[in-house]
Protein backbone atom coordinates (compact mmCIF):
# COMPACT_ATOMS: atom_id res chain seq x y z
CA UNK A 1 0.00 0.00 0.00
CA UNK A 2 2.52 2.55 1.23
CA UNK A 3 4.80 3.44 -1.72
CA UNK A 4 8.13 5.14 -1.44
CA UNK A 5 8.84 7.91 0.64
CA UNK A 6 12.10 9.19 -0.23
CA UNK A 7 10.83 8.92 -3.79
CA UNK A 8 7.02 9.90 -4.02
CA UNK A 9 6.83 10.44 -7.92
CA UNK A 10 8.26 7.07 -8.70
CA UNK A 11 4.44 5.29 -8.66
CA UNK A 12 3.23 9.01 -10.41
CA UNK A 13 4.33 8.40 -13.60
CA UNK A 14 1.44 6.24 -14.85
CA UNK A 15 -0.85 9.41 -13.98
CA UNK A 16 -4.63 8.89 -13.80
CA UNK A 17 -4.24 4.91 -13.24
CA UNK A 18 -3.59 5.08 -8.98
CA UNK A 19 -5.10 7.32 -7.04
CA UNK A 20 -2.75 9.36 -4.58
CA UNK A 21 -5.82 9.82 -1.96
CA UNK A 22 -8.62 8.07 -1.55
CA UNK A 23 -11.76 9.55 0.11
CA UNK A 24 -14.11 6.96 1.01
CA UNK A 25 -17.79 7.27 2.37
CA UNK A 26 -16.93 10.07 5.17
CA UNK A 27 -19.20 10.85 7.50
CA UNK A 28 -18.72 13.37 10.65
CA UNK A 29 -21.18 14.25 12.92
CA UNK A 30 -21.23 17.02 15.67
CA UNK A 31 -24.46 16.35 18.08
CA UNK A 32 -26.57 14.77 15.34
CA UNK A 33 -25.51 17.30 12.81
CA UNK A 34 -23.80 16.06 9.89
CA UNK A 35 -20.83 18.04 8.97
CA UNK A 36 -20.09 15.53 6.46
CA UNK A 37 -21.90 12.76 4.64
CA UNK A 38 -20.72 10.04 2.73
CA UNK A 39 -18.24 12.17 1.26
CA UNK A 40 -16.03 9.83 -1.35
CA UNK A 41 -13.56 11.25 -4.04
CA UNK A 42 -9.79 10.28 -5.69
CA UNK A 43 -7.31 12.31 -6.46
CA UNK A 44 -4.35 11.79 -7.80
CA UNK A 45 -0.64 12.99 -8.64
CA UNK A 46 -0.59 16.18 -10.15
CA UNK A 47 -4.59 17.14 -9.51
CA UNK A 48 -4.92 20.88 -8.80
CA UNK A 49 -8.32 20.81 -6.89
CA UNK A 50 -10.50 23.62 -5.49
CA UNK A 51 -12.86 22.65 -2.86
CA UNK A 52 -15.52 25.03 -3.02
CA UNK A 53 -18.94 25.29 -0.72
CA UNK A 54 -20.67 28.12 0.78
CA UNK A 55 -19.35 28.94 4.77
CA UNK A 56 -20.11 26.28 6.80
CA UNK A 57 -20.13 23.71 4.40
CA UNK A 58 -17.57 21.05 5.83
CA UNK A 59 -14.43 21.87 3.74
CA UNK A 60 -12.58 22.96 6.78
CA UNK A 61 -13.50 19.21 8.63
CA UNK A 62 -13.13 17.61 5.63
CA UNK A 63 -9.26 19.03 5.61
CA UNK A 64 -9.49 18.32 8.98
CA UNK A 65 -10.51 14.43 8.23
CA UNK A 66 -8.07 14.06 6.00
CA UNK A 67 -4.92 15.28 8.07
CA UNK A 68 -6.36 12.95 10.41
CA UNK A 69 -7.22 15.84 12.63
CA UNK A 70 -11.14 14.67 12.71
CA UNK A 71 -12.33 11.94 13.82
CA UNK A 72 -14.76 9.93 11.32
CA UNK A 73 -18.42 8.88 12.28
CA UNK A 74 -17.99 6.34 9.31
CA UNK A 75 -15.88 5.99 6.46
CA UNK A 76 -11.97 6.43 6.07
CA UNK A 77 -9.28 8.26 4.16
CA UNK A 78 -6.17 6.79 2.49
CA UNK A 79 -2.73 9.01 1.87
CA UNK A 80 -0.80 6.71 -0.23
CA UNK A 81 2.46 6.77 0.94
CA UNK A 82 1.38 8.97 4.30
CA UNK A 83 2.30 6.50 7.57
CA UNK A 84 2.46 6.99 11.45
CA UNK A 85 6.19 7.00 10.88
CA UNK A 86 6.13 9.65 8.25
CA UNK A 87 2.98 11.83 8.88
CA UNK A 88 4.79 15.09 7.04
CA UNK A 89 3.90 13.39 3.72
CA UNK A 90 0.84 15.28 3.98
CA UNK A 91 1.13 19.10 4.30
CA UNK A 92 -1.51 21.28 6.27
CA UNK A 93 -1.40 25.07 5.94
CA UNK A 94 -4.62 26.27 8.19
CA UNK A 95 -6.80 29.48 7.99
CA UNK A 96 -4.79 32.30 9.15
CA UNK A 97 -7.07 32.57 11.88
CA UNK A 98 -5.68 29.62 13.54
CA UNK A 99 -2.04 30.97 12.89
CA UNK A 100 -0.72 32.79 16.28
CA UNK A 101 0.31 36.28 14.63
CA UNK A 102 2.15 37.56 17.88
CA UNK A 103 4.53 35.26 17.74
CA UNK A 104 8.09 36.58 16.33
CA UNK A 105 8.91 33.29 14.11
CA UNK A 106 11.25 34.94 10.97
CA UNK A 107 10.21 33.56 7.80
CA UNK A 108 13.55 31.52 7.59
CA UNK A 109 12.41 29.93 10.96
CA UNK A 110 8.94 29.39 9.78
CA UNK A 111 10.22 27.30 6.69
CA UNK A 112 12.73 25.40 9.27
CA UNK A 113 9.99 23.94 11.26
CA UNK A 114 8.97 21.83 8.19
CA UNK A 115 12.31 19.92 8.21
CA UNK A 116 12.06 16.26 10.22
CA UNK A 117 8.78 17.54 11.37
CA UNK A 118 7.23 14.43 12.81
CA UNK A 119 10.68 12.55 14.18
CA UNK A 120 11.00 13.77 17.74
CA UNK A 121 15.05 14.70 18.72
CA UNK A 122 16.08 16.23 21.52
CA UNK A 123 17.83 19.20 20.72
CA UNK A 124 17.31 19.66 17.15
CA UNK A 125 19.57 21.76 15.12
CA UNK A 126 19.21 22.61 11.73
CA UNK A 127 22.34 20.81 9.52
CA UNK A 128 24.00 22.54 6.77
CA UNK A 129 21.65 20.47 4.49
CA UNK A 130 18.61 21.79 6.19
CA UNK A 131 19.66 24.88 5.53
CA UNK A 132 20.31 24.72 1.82
CA UNK A 133 16.80 22.76 1.40
CA UNK A 134 15.02 25.71 3.32
CA UNK A 135 16.89 27.87 1.14
CA UNK A 136 15.88 25.83 -2.00
CA UNK A 137 12.24 26.11 -0.74
CA UNK A 138 11.91 29.85 -0.18
CA UNK A 139 13.82 30.81 -3.19
CA UNK A 140 10.83 28.31 -5.01
CA UNK A 141 8.67 30.69 -3.68
CA UNK A 142 10.48 33.66 -4.57
CA UNK A 143 10.15 34.85 -0.86
CA UNK A 144 14.24 34.28 -0.04
CA UNK A 145 15.13 37.80 0.07
CA UNK A 146 12.51 38.00 2.90
CA UNK A 147 14.40 35.05 4.97
CA UNK A 148 14.82 37.62 7.98
CA UNK A 149 11.46 39.00 7.95
CA UNK A 150 8.79 38.20 10.76
CA UNK A 151 5.99 36.43 9.98
CA UNK A 152 3.45 39.10 10.86
CA UNK A 153 5.69 42.05 8.92
CA UNK A 154 4.21 40.11 5.70
CA UNK A 155 1.29 40.72 3.42
CA UNK A 156 -1.28 37.87 3.52
CA UNK A 157 -0.16 36.36 -0.08
CA UNK A 158 3.66 36.54 1.27
CA UNK A 159 2.86 34.43 4.42
CA UNK A 160 1.03 31.80 2.55
CA UNK A 161 3.65 31.66 0.01
CA UNK A 162 6.12 30.85 3.38
CA UNK A 163 3.93 28.37 4.40
CA UNK A 164 3.92 26.89 1.04
CA UNK A 165 7.74 26.90 1.21
CA UNK A 166 7.36 25.35 4.88
CA UNK A 167 5.30 22.41 3.27
CA UNK A 168 8.05 21.64 0.41
CA UNK A 169 10.22 21.96 3.07
CA UNK A 170 8.55 19.13 4.91
CA UNK A 171 9.13 17.08 1.66
CA UNK A 172 5.06 16.91 1.71
CA UNK A 173 3.08 14.88 -1.37
CA UNK A 174 -0.31 16.25 -0.65
CA UNK A 175 -0.81 19.70 0.19
CA UNK A 176 -4.26 20.87 1.58
CA UNK A 177 -4.40 24.66 2.19
CA UNK A 178 -7.56 25.80 4.00
CA UNK A 179 -8.89 29.11 2.58
CA UNK A 180 -5.38 30.67 0.97
CA UNK A 181 -6.84 33.13 -0.68
CA UNK A 182 -8.68 35.16 1.91
CA UNK A 183 -7.10 38.81 2.85
CA UNK A 184 -4.69 37.88 -0.37
CA UNK A 185 -4.97 40.57 -2.67
CA UNK A 186 -6.06 39.62 -6.64
CA UNK A 187 -2.66 40.01 -7.89
CA UNK A 188 -1.17 37.86 -5.19
CA UNK A 189 -3.91 35.51 -5.72
CA UNK A 190 -2.54 35.01 -9.50
CA UNK A 191 1.04 34.73 -8.23
CA UNK A 192 -0.08 31.89 -5.52
CA UNK A 193 -2.09 29.96 -8.32
CA UNK A 194 1.57 30.50 -10.10
CA UNK A 195 3.15 28.88 -7.61
CA UNK A 196 1.00 26.07 -7.30
CA UNK A 197 0.97 25.23 -10.70
CA UNK A 198 4.63 24.76 -10.34
CA UNK A 199 3.84 22.10 -7.67
CA UNK A 200 1.36 20.56 -9.85
CA UNK A 201 3.82 20.21 -12.53
CA UNK A 202 5.83 18.31 -10.41
CA UNK A 203 3.24 15.88 -9.86
CA UNK A 204 2.24 16.93 -6.20
CA UNK A 205 -1.31 17.15 -5.36
CA UNK A 206 -2.78 20.18 -3.56
CA UNK A 207 -6.63 20.76 -2.48
CA UNK A 208 -7.60 24.50 -1.90
CA UNK A 209 -10.38 24.84 0.20
CA UNK A 210 -12.32 28.08 -0.83
CA UNK A 211 -15.70 29.88 -0.56
CA UNK A 212 -14.62 32.49 -3.48
CA UNK A 213 -16.32 31.53 -6.60
CA UNK A 214 -14.25 33.77 -8.84
CA UNK A 215 -11.77 33.14 -11.62
CA UNK A 216 -12.46 28.97 -10.42
CA UNK A 217 -11.75 27.99 -14.45
CA UNK A 218 -8.33 30.11 -13.80
CA UNK A 219 -7.47 28.44 -10.73
CA UNK A 220 -8.05 25.07 -10.44
CA UNK A 221 -8.21 22.14 -12.96
CA UNK A 222 -10.51 20.16 -10.88
CA UNK A 223 -13.28 21.38 -8.27
CA UNK A 224 -15.12 19.52 -5.69
CA UNK A 225 -18.86 21.48 -4.72
CA UNK A 226 -18.95 20.12 -1.07
CA UNK A 227 -21.97 21.93 0.91
CA UNK A 228 -22.24 18.83 3.16
CA UNK A 229 -22.32 16.24 0.47
CA UNK A 230 -20.26 16.20 -2.73
CA UNK A 231 -22.30 17.89 -5.19
CA UNK A 232 -20.01 17.66 -8.16
CA UNK A 233 -16.49 16.75 -9.16
CA UNK A 234 -14.65 17.36 -12.01
CA UNK A 235 -13.61 20.09 -14.88
CA UNK A 236 -15.07 23.57 -13.52
CA UNK A 237 -16.17 24.43 -17.12
CA UNK A 238 -18.60 21.37 -16.64
CA UNK A 239 -19.30 20.90 -13.11
CA UNK A 240 -21.85 24.20 -12.20
CA UNK A 241 -24.72 22.69 -13.71
CA UNK A 242 -28.28 24.74 -12.81
CA UNK A 243 -29.04 21.70 -10.20
CA UNK A 244 -25.36 22.07 -8.60
CA UNK A 245 -25.65 25.36 -8.07
CA UNK A 246 -29.12 25.19 -6.35
CA UNK A 247 -27.84 22.45 -4.14
CA UNK A 248 -24.49 24.94 -3.21
CA UNK A 249 -26.48 27.80 -2.56
CA UNK A 250 -29.84 27.63 -3.55
CA UNK A 251 -30.88 28.95 -7.18
CA UNK A 252 -31.43 32.47 -6.08
CA UNK A 253 -28.80 34.88 -7.45
CA UNK A 254 -26.24 32.68 -9.05
CA UNK A 255 -26.47 32.25 -12.82
CA UNK A 256 -23.55 30.69 -14.81
CA UNK A 257 -21.96 32.57 -17.67
CA UNK A 258 -18.95 30.84 -19.77
CA UNK A 259 -16.09 29.25 -17.12
CA UNK A 260 -17.83 29.60 -13.88
CA UNK A 261 -20.73 31.05 -11.61
CA UNK A 262 -21.27 35.08 -11.34
CA UNK A 263 -22.55 35.53 -7.87
CA UNK A 264 -24.96 38.51 -7.43
CA UNK A 265 -25.73 37.69 -3.88
CA UNK A 266 -25.96 33.96 -2.84
CA UNK A 267 -27.35 33.11 0.68
CA UNK A 268 -24.45 31.86 2.63
CA UNK A 269 -25.21 29.90 5.40
CA UNK A 270 -23.17 30.73 8.08
CA UNK A 271 -20.72 27.97 9.97
CA UNK B 1 31.04 52.63 45.56
CA UNK B 2 33.15 49.94 44.81
CA UNK B 3 33.15 49.28 48.39
CA UNK B 4 29.14 48.85 48.23
CA UNK B 5 29.35 46.57 45.29
CA UNK B 6 31.79 44.07 46.75
CA UNK B 7 31.20 44.65 50.69
CA UNK B 8 27.79 42.58 51.32
CA UNK B 9 29.85 39.44 49.95
CA UNK B 10 31.77 38.53 52.85
CA UNK B 11 28.41 37.48 53.96
CA UNK B 12 27.77 33.80 53.16
CA UNK B 13 23.78 34.72 52.38
CA UNK B 14 24.56 37.14 50.70
CA UNK B 15 26.74 34.61 48.42
CA UNK B 16 23.97 32.21 47.92
CA UNK B 17 21.35 35.29 47.09
CA UNK B 18 23.79 36.69 44.58
CA UNK B 19 23.34 33.07 43.33
CA UNK B 20 19.70 32.53 43.00
CA UNK B 21 19.02 36.06 42.00
CA UNK B 22 21.18 35.31 39.15
CA UNK B 23 19.47 32.08 38.45
CA UNK B 24 15.69 33.71 38.88
CA UNK B 25 17.01 36.44 36.41
CA UNK B 26 17.88 34.14 33.89
CA UNK B 27 15.49 31.10 33.69
CA UNK B 28 12.10 34.01 33.99
CA UNK B 29 12.72 35.42 30.59
CA UNK B 30 13.22 32.57 28.73
CA UNK B 31 9.62 30.86 29.92
CA UNK B 32 8.53 34.46 29.83
CA UNK B 33 9.10 34.59 25.92
CA UNK B 34 6.25 31.94 25.74
CA UNK B 35 4.41 33.90 28.57
CA UNK B 36 4.09 37.37 26.07
CA UNK B 37 3.34 35.53 22.95
CA UNK B 38 0.86 32.54 24.12
CA UNK B 39 -1.39 35.14 26.62
CA UNK B 40 -0.23 33.19 29.24
CA UNK B 41 0.33 36.22 31.87
CA UNK B 42 -2.93 35.45 33.78
CA UNK B 43 -2.38 31.49 33.91
CA UNK B 44 1.41 32.32 35.31
CA UNK B 45 0.45 34.47 38.15
CA UNK B 46 -2.42 32.26 38.90
CA UNK B 47 -0.15 29.22 39.01
CA UNK B 48 2.04 31.33 41.67
CA UNK B 49 -0.86 31.73 43.08
CA UNK B 50 -1.61 28.43 43.26
CA UNK B 51 1.79 27.13 44.27
CA UNK B 52 0.91 28.55 47.89
CA UNK B 53 -0.83 25.92 49.67
CA UNK B 54 2.70 23.56 48.38
CA UNK B 55 4.52 26.12 50.12
CA UNK B 56 3.13 26.53 53.26
CA UNK B 57 2.97 22.75 53.61
CA UNK B 58 6.32 22.58 53.08
CA UNK B 59 7.33 25.06 55.65
CA UNK B 60 4.76 23.36 58.40
CA UNK B 61 5.91 20.03 57.86
CA UNK B 62 9.56 21.28 57.90
CA UNK B 63 10.71 20.22 54.37
CA UNK B 64 12.64 23.18 52.03
CA UNK B 65 9.30 24.37 50.55
CA UNK B 66 10.51 23.82 47.39
CA UNK B 67 10.58 20.17 47.49
CA UNK B 68 6.62 20.44 48.02
CA UNK B 69 5.64 23.24 46.01
CA UNK B 70 7.36 22.06 42.45
CA UNK B 71 4.79 18.83 42.29
CA UNK B 72 2.29 21.08 43.97
CA UNK B 73 2.82 23.34 40.67
CA UNK B 74 3.37 21.00 38.63
CA UNK B 75 -0.27 19.78 39.64
CA UNK B 76 -1.79 23.02 39.86
CA UNK B 77 -0.40 23.40 35.88
CA UNK B 78 -2.39 20.10 34.69
CA UNK B 79 -5.23 20.79 36.70
CA UNK B 80 -6.01 23.29 34.62
CA UNK B 81 -4.95 22.12 31.48
CA UNK B 82 -7.39 19.90 32.59
CA UNK B 83 -10.49 21.93 33.13
CA UNK B 84 -10.06 24.41 30.30
CA UNK B 85 -10.24 21.35 28.17
CA UNK B 86 -13.16 19.38 29.73
CA UNK B 87 -15.39 22.15 31.10
CA UNK B 88 -17.30 24.45 28.60
CA UNK B 89 -16.27 27.26 30.62
CA UNK B 90 -13.39 30.03 29.41
CA UNK B 91 -10.08 29.05 30.00
CA UNK B 92 -9.61 32.50 32.26
CA UNK B 93 -12.67 31.42 34.04
CA UNK B 94 -11.41 28.10 34.84
CA UNK B 95 -8.11 29.94 35.88
CA UNK B 96 -9.74 32.49 38.12
CA UNK B 97 -11.72 29.81 40.11
CA UNK B 98 -8.66 27.67 40.84
CA UNK B 99 -6.48 30.57 41.12
CA UNK B 100 -8.62 32.06 43.92
CA UNK B 101 -9.60 28.54 45.44
CA UNK B 102 -5.62 27.92 45.98
CA UNK B 103 -4.40 31.32 47.37
CA UNK B 104 -7.45 30.94 49.58
CA UNK B 105 -6.30 27.45 50.94
CA UNK B 106 -2.86 28.83 51.19
CA UNK B 107 -3.57 31.71 53.71
CA UNK B 108 -6.07 29.17 55.81
CA UNK B 109 -3.19 26.99 55.85
CA UNK B 110 -0.88 29.71 56.88
CA UNK B 111 -3.02 31.22 59.72
CA UNK B 112 -3.41 27.84 61.37
CA UNK B 113 -0.38 26.64 61.53
CA UNK B 114 2.73 27.75 63.97
CA UNK B 115 2.89 31.28 63.06
CA UNK B 116 6.36 31.76 64.48
CA UNK B 117 8.59 29.97 62.08
CA UNK B 118 6.83 31.54 59.19
CA UNK B 119 6.72 34.98 57.96
CA UNK B 120 4.05 35.13 56.05
CA UNK B 121 5.52 38.44 54.28
CA UNK B 122 8.17 36.53 52.98
CA UNK B 123 6.15 34.37 50.51
CA UNK B 124 4.31 36.98 49.85
CA UNK B 125 6.86 39.43 48.98
CA UNK B 126 10.19 37.17 48.54
CA UNK B 127 13.23 37.56 50.82
CA UNK B 128 16.11 36.32 48.76
CA UNK B 129 18.58 37.31 51.62
CA UNK B 130 17.07 34.47 53.59
CA UNK B 131 17.65 31.29 51.48
CA UNK B 132 19.29 27.92 52.56
CA UNK B 133 22.27 26.22 51.14
CA UNK B 134 19.61 24.02 50.57
CA UNK B 135 17.51 26.20 48.57
CA UNK B 136 20.64 27.17 46.58
CA UNK B 137 21.07 23.25 45.45
CA UNK B 138 17.53 22.83 44.90
CA UNK B 139 17.26 26.28 42.70
CA UNK B 140 20.24 25.51 40.93
CA UNK B 141 18.92 21.97 40.04
CA UNK B 142 15.54 22.84 39.18
CA UNK B 143 17.24 25.66 36.78
CA UNK B 144 19.66 23.30 35.10
CA UNK B 145 16.49 21.29 34.03
CA UNK B 146 14.13 24.05 33.00
CA UNK B 147 17.29 25.44 30.35
CA UNK B 148 17.62 21.11 29.29
CA UNK B 149 14.09 20.85 28.89
CA UNK B 150 13.47 24.52 27.21
CA UNK B 151 16.81 23.94 24.63
CA UNK B 152 15.82 19.92 24.18
CA UNK B 153 11.94 20.57 23.10
CA UNK B 154 12.91 24.03 21.83
CA UNK B 155 12.01 23.04 18.29
CA UNK B 156 8.60 21.20 19.17
CA UNK B 157 7.59 24.35 21.86
CA UNK B 158 7.91 26.87 18.55
CA UNK B 159 6.13 24.43 16.17
CA UNK B 160 3.22 24.42 18.46
CA UNK B 161 3.40 28.03 19.59
CA UNK B 162 3.34 29.31 16.28
CA UNK B 163 1.12 27.19 14.52
CA UNK B 164 -0.67 24.31 16.92
CA UNK B 165 -2.73 22.98 13.63
CA UNK B 166 0.26 22.39 11.40
CA UNK B 167 2.23 21.03 14.32
CA UNK B 168 -0.10 18.35 14.99
CA UNK B 169 -0.49 17.41 11.59
CA UNK B 170 3.17 16.83 11.42
CA UNK B 171 3.04 14.45 14.44
CA UNK B 172 4.09 16.75 16.79
CA UNK B 173 1.56 16.07 20.07
CA UNK B 174 0.45 19.26 20.51
CA UNK B 175 -1.96 18.94 23.98
CA UNK B 176 0.95 17.41 25.50
CA UNK B 177 3.21 20.13 24.30
CA UNK B 178 0.86 22.26 26.29
CA UNK B 179 1.28 20.80 29.56
CA UNK B 180 5.24 20.46 29.71
CA UNK B 181 5.25 24.05 29.00
CA UNK B 182 2.59 24.81 32.20
CA UNK B 183 4.85 22.48 34.41
CA UNK B 184 7.92 24.04 32.91
CA UNK B 185 6.38 27.49 33.81
CA UNK B 186 5.40 25.75 37.39
CA UNK B 187 8.70 24.88 37.75
CA UNK B 188 10.15 28.57 37.16
CA UNK B 189 7.38 29.93 39.40
CA UNK B 190 8.32 27.53 42.41
CA UNK B 191 12.07 28.69 42.06
CA UNK B 192 11.21 32.44 41.26
CA UNK B 193 8.60 32.78 44.21
CA UNK B 194 11.52 32.86 47.37
CA UNK B 195 13.51 35.94 45.48
CA UNK B 196 10.01 37.78 44.56
CA UNK B 197 7.59 36.12 46.17
CA UNK B 198 3.98 34.71 45.35
CA UNK B 199 2.78 38.53 44.25
CA UNK B 200 5.33 39.52 42.19
CA UNK B 201 6.46 36.48 40.44
CA UNK B 202 4.57 37.81 37.42
CA UNK B 203 6.84 40.96 37.08
CA UNK B 204 10.06 38.62 36.44
CA UNK B 205 7.90 36.19 34.07
CA UNK B 206 6.23 39.03 32.20
CA UNK B 207 8.13 42.27 32.25
CA UNK B 208 11.81 41.37 30.86
CA UNK B 209 10.54 39.24 28.40
CA UNK B 210 8.43 42.22 26.97
CA UNK B 211 11.33 44.85 27.28
CA UNK B 212 13.23 42.34 25.29
CA UNK B 213 10.54 41.91 22.87
CA UNK B 214 10.76 45.63 22.01
CA UNK B 215 14.64 45.40 21.50
CA UNK B 216 14.83 42.04 19.81
CA UNK B 217 13.41 40.56 16.71
CA UNK B 218 13.74 36.78 16.37
CA UNK B 219 12.37 34.80 19.46
CA UNK B 220 15.06 33.17 20.61
CA UNK B 221 17.41 36.61 20.67
CA UNK B 222 13.98 37.67 22.40
CA UNK B 223 14.37 34.81 25.01
CA UNK B 224 18.59 35.40 25.05
CA UNK B 225 18.61 39.63 25.67
CA UNK B 226 15.34 38.88 27.80
CA UNK B 227 17.51 36.68 30.13
CA UNK B 228 20.36 39.28 30.16
CA UNK B 229 17.77 42.39 30.71
CA UNK B 230 16.34 39.08 33.62
CA UNK B 231 19.68 38.97 35.38
CA UNK B 232 20.30 42.86 35.00
CA UNK B 233 16.85 43.63 37.19
CA UNK B 234 17.00 40.46 40.01
CA UNK B 235 21.03 41.54 40.75
CA UNK B 236 20.08 45.22 41.04
CA UNK B 237 17.15 44.80 43.03
CA UNK B 238 19.28 42.61 45.28
CA UNK B 239 21.47 45.56 45.86
CA UNK B 240 19.05 47.62 46.54
CA UNK B 241 17.12 45.28 49.03
CA UNK B 242 20.72 44.53 51.25
CA UNK B 243 21.69 48.71 51.10
CA UNK B 244 17.73 50.21 51.91
CA UNK B 245 16.65 47.17 53.69
CA UNK B 246 13.91 46.69 51.24
CA UNK B 247 11.86 43.00 50.93
CA UNK B 248 13.38 41.84 47.19
CA UNK B 249 10.19 41.11 45.77
CA UNK B 250 9.96 44.87 44.89
CA UNK B 251 12.73 45.92 44.64
CA UNK B 252 13.73 43.80 41.36
CA UNK B 253 10.17 44.08 39.79
CA UNK B 254 10.90 47.81 39.99
CA UNK B 255 14.01 47.57 38.67
CA UNK B 256 12.65 45.55 35.44
CA UNK B 257 9.94 47.72 35.58
CA UNK B 258 12.02 50.87 35.27
CA UNK B 259 13.89 49.31 32.57
CA UNK B 260 10.68 48.30 30.77
CA UNK B 261 9.92 51.74 30.52
CA UNK B 262 13.12 53.37 29.15
CA UNK B 263 12.89 50.58 26.43
CA UNK B 264 9.13 51.41 25.64
CA UNK B 265 10.28 55.31 25.31
CA UNK B 266 12.80 54.29 22.69
CA UNK B 267 11.75 51.37 20.70
CA UNK B 268 8.31 50.42 19.66
CA UNK B 269 7.00 46.94 18.64
CA UNK B 270 6.54 46.79 14.60
CA UNK B 271 2.28 45.81 14.95
CA UNK B 272 0.63 44.65 12.19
Amino acid sequence: MNTSISNPQAGSVNGASEPRLIVENVTVEFEGFKALSSVSFTAHDGNLIGVVGPNGAGKSTLFNAMAGLQSMNTGQVRVIGRTSKHPDFLAYVPQREKINWRFPASVEDVVMLGRSGGRWRWFQRPSAKDREYVRYCLERVNMWIHRTDLMPELSGGQRQRVFIARALAQEAHVFLLDESFSGVDVGAQKYLVEILRGLRDDGKVILMATHDLTNLAERFDQVLCLNHHVCAYGPPNEVFTPAVLEELYGAHGVTVTGSGPNHRQHNEPNA
Amino acid sequence: MLDAIVDPFQYEFMKRALIVSVLVGTVCPLIGGYVITRNLSFMGDALAHGVMPGLALGIMLGFSPLIVAVPAGIGFAVLIGFISHRTGLGEDTSIGILFAGMFALGLLILSISDSITVDIEDILLGQVLGVSQTDVIITAVLAALVVFLLAGMHRQLVFTSFDPVGAKVVGIPVQAMDYVLLGILALVIVLSVQAVGIVLVLAMLVVPAATSYLLARRFVNIMAIGALIGVAATVTGLYLSYHFNLPSGPAMSLTAIGMFAVAAMVKRRVTT
